[in-house]
């Protein structure tokens, strides 16, 4: 007895249903309800060269370039903690990579940061990514030891067989041709990482690397191979770290050990704590205010790590979930007091 | 031996530390059945799967699938090869929507092979296709269940997500882990058409289950385990009436009859 029968039916796309709840494009009230707080992002990083360096003065041009390159690093350690579940502790080892590639370009084969910062964005990236690819298996604490250990082993490693200039670093790095240029691209470069991250994790590539974090062994029965992909996020996580440590060395004109650094590790984390975990522009925004709360304390002289101690601890006391995960609940929901 | 076997599992042994959870067990599987796999707690069937599918390595032992070598092979490697498995404990993508969660079987090679369009059908929008296989494992396609979080989701939800992976990666053999257990009565009738359906297209199965009055209604043969090892095999009927079989569910029956004469 055959028991399949055919019939016609016709039902709607996939995407007539998802996109029904989008009524954004039919006033202006839902309009700004969407863009205003993306604007004001924007417009505020843009606004920041023409204001902060007049009020404070020119010292504080570098500190908006240093704010957005640590905001490039707490991109990629926000990424790669709440979307791919890797705990990276690799800010220094991506920004001594970076900037050394870029030093030893311009240096050795004379190119000008316009080709270097490129290069050395993807080549270091290639770097880092093999180099933390046996640790990729790891989990937890274990991978954020080994990204620990890189930048302190290169740092030995470069100061004992005295390459690349040894303690003294490589000098005489091409920098910019005015600080107007290097603040604004950076600033672009940021915000163009920030928001192409979030496109990213939302795309089908993304929805892969927050399976992988949610549940691992469930990607690999679904056919995708862990290590890959997270191979994949730690490039573009090392990526990010390495033009942000390429544009430091061009910042700088010069490129040193003090690149590995642990603060290029620590801030982006203190930055994602204060900012909220999982929303990208947390992080971003934390650095914007814990690199120049940073810089101001300097005036205290070492008394400026208790300062900033109390200010973390306050925050993770009083506000661990972060100051954007409270904000975007604010913007998104109400409370009221209902009878019962 | 027939050369529509699919799956041909062989001596296979495994040990962790000194327990003996799989000892010797061969079994083999044709094209388009439903074979169960049946036993007390503890006797070594989810990991058997686990050896089939990669998860963790056995000690000895080979698995032909489609007469190719997959012994011991990666599990995202078997898994593109179409034989796809659930898991007992469910492990669905708890932060992402329902229709979510099958983007990322959709991703992989196979279902981009397959898919039509990198694995998003004639639209190459993977979102569409998702919704439809939901819609095939039983998620009512109008109502707000595909998109809500699986994290919200019901148990029965859960298990038919876990096939629906399956289904994502167009298999050719599902090993299903249990996928009534935890189910309400009514929640398993309305699965059981389910699988049968799942038959009708030319899937093969082979299931773990406990809930025998189900899986007998579909099996067409079955296994039994007992402490890893390998009891019996054969139609259902044959095999619950085996004695050994009883001995391994319901204890030695030689203490009941004592009972009975005293």
């Amino acid at each position: 007895m055959n028991t399949q029968e055919r019939r016609k039916e016709r039902i709607d796309r996939g995407i007539k249903v998802r996109t029904e709840g989008i009524y954004a494009v039919s006033s202006w009230q839902e309009v700004t309800y969407l863009v205003l707080p993306r604007l004001i992002l924007i417009v505020g990083l843009l606004l920041l060269p023409l204001i902060i360096p007049p009020l404070l003065g020119p010292y504080w041009k570098r500190v908006i370039s240093y704010a957005a390159i640590y905001g490039l690093l707490a991109l990629g350690f926000d990424f790669l903690a709440h979307f791919v579940g890797l705990v990276s502790l690799g800010g220094a080892f991506f920004i001594g990579v970076g900037g050394y590639t870029a030093a030893l370009l311009n240096k050795s084969l004379g190119l000008s940061p316009l080709f270097t910062i490129p290069i050395a964005t993807v080549g270091g990236a290639i770097i880092c990514t093999l180099l933390l690819l046996p640790a990729l298996p790891l989990r937890g604490v274990y991978f954020a030891i080994v990204t620990l250990m890189y930048p302190l082993a290169l740092m030995r490693i470069i100061e004992a067989l005295n390459i690349f200039g040894g303690t003294d670093g490589i000098l005489g790095v091409a920098g910019f041709p005015n600080t107007w240029i290097e603040q604004y691209l950076i600033i672009f470069i940021v915000i163009f990482a920030l928001f192409g991250l979030r496109r990213l994790v939302n795309e089908d590539i993304g929805l892969v690397f927050r399976g992988v974090k949610d549940n691992d062994q469930s990607v690999r029965a679904s056919g995708l191979s862990i290590t890959l992909y997270k191979a994949i996020a730690v490039f573009i996580a090392s990526g990010l770290g390495c033009l942000g440590g390429a544009y430091l060395a061009h910042i700088y004109m010069w490129s040193g050990i003090s690149q590995f650094a642990l603060d290029f590790s620590v801030i982006p984390i203190a930055a994602t704590v204060i900012g909220g975990g999982g929303t990208l522009v947390g992080p971003l925004l934390g650095c914007f205010f814990l690199v120049p709360i940073s810089e101001w304390l300097r005036t205290f002289g070492t008394l400026r790590i208790v300062f900033y101690s109390v200010i973390l601890m306050a925050f993770i006391m009083f506000r661990s979930e972060g100051v954007m995960v409270y904000a975007q609940r604010k913007y998104h929901q109400f409370q009221r007091w209902v009878k019962v | 031996m027939s050369n529509n076997e699919i799956l041909q599992v062989t001596d296979v042994c495994k040990t962790f530390g000194g327990v003996q959870a799989l000892l010797n067990v061969s079994f083999s599987v044709q094209q388009g059945e439903v074979f169960g796999i049946i036993g007390p707690n503890g006797s070594g069937k989810t990991t058997l799967i686990n050896c089939i599918t990669g998860f963790i390595k056995m000690n000895s032992g080979k698995v032909l699938y489609n007469g190719k070598d997959i012994s011991n092979k990666a599990p995202n490697h078997i898994a593109n090869l179409g034989l796809t498995r659930t898991f007992q404990i469910m492990r669905p993508y708890y932060s992402l929507p329902a229709y979510k969660n099958l983007i990322i079987p959709l991703f992989s090679p196979r279902a981009r092979r397959k898919g039509g369009w990198r694995g998003g059908g004639k639209l190459g929008d993977r979102g569409t296709v998702s919704i439809d296989i939901l819609e095939e494992i039983g998620f009512e396609r109008d109502s707000f269940v595909p998109y809500k979080l699986a994290s919200s989701l019901p148990t029965g939800y859960l298990k038919r997500l876990e096939l629906a992976r399956c289904l994502a990666l167009k298999p050719d053999l599902i090993l299903c882990d249990e996928v009534f257990s935890g189910l309400s009565m009514s929640e398993i009738a309305s699965m059981v058409p389910l699988i049968e359906k799942l038959q009708m297209d030319g899937i093969t199965l082979v299931m773990i289950e406990h809930r025998l009055r189900e899986l007998f209604r579909v099996a067409s043969r079955v296994m039994v385990l007992n402490f890893g090892e390998k009891l019996i095999e054969g139609i259902p009927e044959e095999v619950m009436a085996n004695e050994k079989v009883r001995e391994a569910y319901l204890g030695s029956e030689k203490v009941l009859d004592y009972t009975f004469e005293a």
